[in-house]
């Protein structure tokens, strides 16, 4: 093995994916339903933490989570549409739209006002589903069995082909997202988040990089609704409500900005420990998540991917 | 208006409620120039540079590059133009490296970007090599600009506005803050790097030794109004700009 192709993004992300779907053979199924709701939630705190190397966090991505979750639902009872990998794909498109639409306005806000503004937005949509009856009122409705190429897989697999689905899909948005970080652009938006009036004075736009980064954080959020939709096969307000949206940047501070795989980690964790308190601790996972965030906060300011890019960094040195 | 003309102020006016910053300014500088404001503390030296860069809009009057208006353009627009700037506290990218700020800086001068290649490119590396070589940073290229002396965060902030190659470069107090041993190597240092190049420069500068050294042209100001403007010992031996800006004498001039 060469040591170019040892240190090519590409490779190692194929690598990863591939232990990890290998992986997803050996572990229980509860796990893989875990992962994959983790792998769903990670997919909107990945938005968050491009929005965060603009220097904005949304307190609202509930409402692209929500909007992704109903897209695939509405397409699966209303159009017949079941294929899991297309209604994905269409409620990334879809939500992006969206997200391109309303970005321009919260572009104009900075700091507590573009997280209020976007909370408001979830909120709103909040009120509007629970009121239609239509679309199952506060009780959401059930998504139909998702299908692979025309196949329906028999109950014992469905959770596993999920998985697969999510971990490439998944995989090959993360490997375009680090490309994207690492160009031109995806590094003015750091200078953005450091310095928006330098970048002006340099003769870039920090309204234009907060738009680009909203709309892909919004692509991204509807996809992870879709994902979590169609994993519970069910979808409902709650994909909105405002402490969803909190769960969402509890994943981006644990995360922090600097490494992609560190989201999917963090919302593991996330997953991992509303599992087992819900079970050792009814009804007190929000004190253990909250205890956890406190640590995470006083321990690790700048989150888990601090730890992997100093790993990577001491790495390089040692080269 | 002289056929070099490249910026142009014309009868700009502005207040701040009762307070007036800039007075019927009237000033045509030429290709290659070398410009020197003075004044005392708020005699409109820095509002004229704001209004210039489009971070202030002039109440009244027109500011033309090229012949053209850009008197109510943002900041962006502007320095796209072809106006840079550095500032009198350095605006750097403080938890970056010095590369990594001249990177930066590259990155928005270049006009097409690709979404998915690395911008730690070789050819993007050589072209800031040679900027880091030029103003002698090669040293702090690698380090956090956070920890890196007055002197050379100036240099940095200068030098990332030249990465656009503009067509004025304007600095805003270069010399500030750093010590008075440290002043002349800088200013050589910032002469240096700008020589050969034929960009029309403009500071904002409260030394006279600085000022006479450094610059073909003063223009003085005084309560918003330009007092005086010509050659070093015109100006700096007029009776008012004694009076108002520097407080002396008699000033020999350098020039």
């Amino acid at each position: 093995m060469s040591e170019k192709l040892y240190n090519n993004l590409l490779f190692q992300s194929i690598f990863l994916m591939s232990f990890l779907i290998l992986v997803g053979l050996l572990i229980p199924n509860w796990l893989v339903f875990v992962i994959t709701k983790a792998i769903a939630y990670g997919l909107v705190g990945l938005g968050i933490i491009t929005l965060m190397r603009g220097g904005l966090v949304s307190f609202g991505q509930g409402f692209v989570f929500g909007i992704g979750g109903y897209t695939a639902g509405l397409l699966g009872t209303q159009a017949g549409l079941t294929d899991a990998m297309l209604l994905l794909f269409v409620s990334f498109l879809f939500t992006g739209l969206v997200g391109l639409i309303i970005a321009p306005l919260l572009a104009r806000y900075r700091d507590i006002f573009f997280a209020m503004l976007s909370l408001a937005f979830s909120m709103v949509l909040y009120g509007i589903l629970i009121k239609i009856d239509a679309i199952g009122g506060s009780d959401g409705f059930v998504l139909p069995e998702s299908t692979y190429f025309g196949i329906k897989p028999s109950s014992e697999y469905a959770d596993y082909v999920l998985y697969v689905v999510a971990i490439i899909m998944t995989g090959f948005i993360s490997i375009l997202l680090r490309y994207y970080y690492d160009s031109t652009p995806g590094l003015i938006a750091l200078a953005v988040r450091e310095n928006e009036l330098r970048v002006e004075y340099l003769g870039s736009s920090a309204f234009n990089v907060a738009v680009l980064n909203f709309t892909i954080a919004a692509g991204l959020g509807g996809m992870g609704g879709a994902l979590n939709g169609i994993a519970l096969g069910h979808i409902d307000p709650e994909f909105t409500y405002w402490t969803t949206s909190g769960e969402f940047v509890f994943i981006s501070i644990l995360a922090g900005y600097l490494s992609v795989p560190a989201v999917f980690l963090a919302a593991l964790l996330l997953e991992l420990v509303r599992s087992f308190s819900g079970r050792y601790f009814p009804d007190t996972w929000q004190l253990i998540l909250g205890l956890f965030l406190i640590l995470s906060i006083i321990f690790i300011p700048s989150g888990i991917g601090s730890f992997f890019k100093q790993f990577f960094d001491r790495l390089k040195k040692s080269k | 208006m002289s056929k070099q003309s490249l910026l142009r102020a014309e009868n700009v006016n502005k207040s701040f409620g009762a307070v007036v910053a800039a007075n019927n300014i009237n000033i045509n500088i030429d290709k290659g120039e070398k410009v020197s404001l003075i004044g005392s503390n708020g005699a409109g030296k820095t509002t004229f540079m704001n209004m210039v860069t489009g971070y202030l809009k002039p109440d009244t009057g027109h500011i033309y590059l090229k012949n053209e208006e850009i008197t109510q353009l943002d900041p962006r627009i502007i320095t796209q133009k072809g106006i840079s700037r550095s500032f009198q506290i350095p605006q750097i990218f403080e938890p970056m490296t010095a590369w990594e700020n001249l990177l930066i800086a590259l990155g928005t001068s270049q006009k097409k970007h690709s979404y998915f290649k690395n911008a730690r490119s070789k050819e993007n590396g050589d072209f800031i090599d040679e900027i880091l070589n030029r103003f002698a940073l090669n040293e702090f290229a690698h380090r956090q600009v956070s920890e890196l002396p007055g002197g050379v965060r100036k240099l940095l902030d200068i030098a990332m506005a030249l990465v656009r190659k503009p067509d004025i470069l304007l600095l805003d107090e270069p010399t500030s803050g750093v010590g008075a041993e440290e002043k002349y190597p800088l200013m050589d240092t910032i002469a240096k790097a700008l020589s050969g190049q034929g960009l029309t420069v403009i500071f904002v500068e409260h030394d006279m030794d600085i000022v006479q050294n450094y610059s073909d042209r003063i223009i003085a100001f005084y309560q918003g109004a330009v007092i005086a403007d010509g050659n070093g010992s015109t100006v700096l031996n007029d009776s008012n700009v004694k009076k108002y800006v520097t407080g002396k004498t008699e000033v020999k001039a350098k020039l």
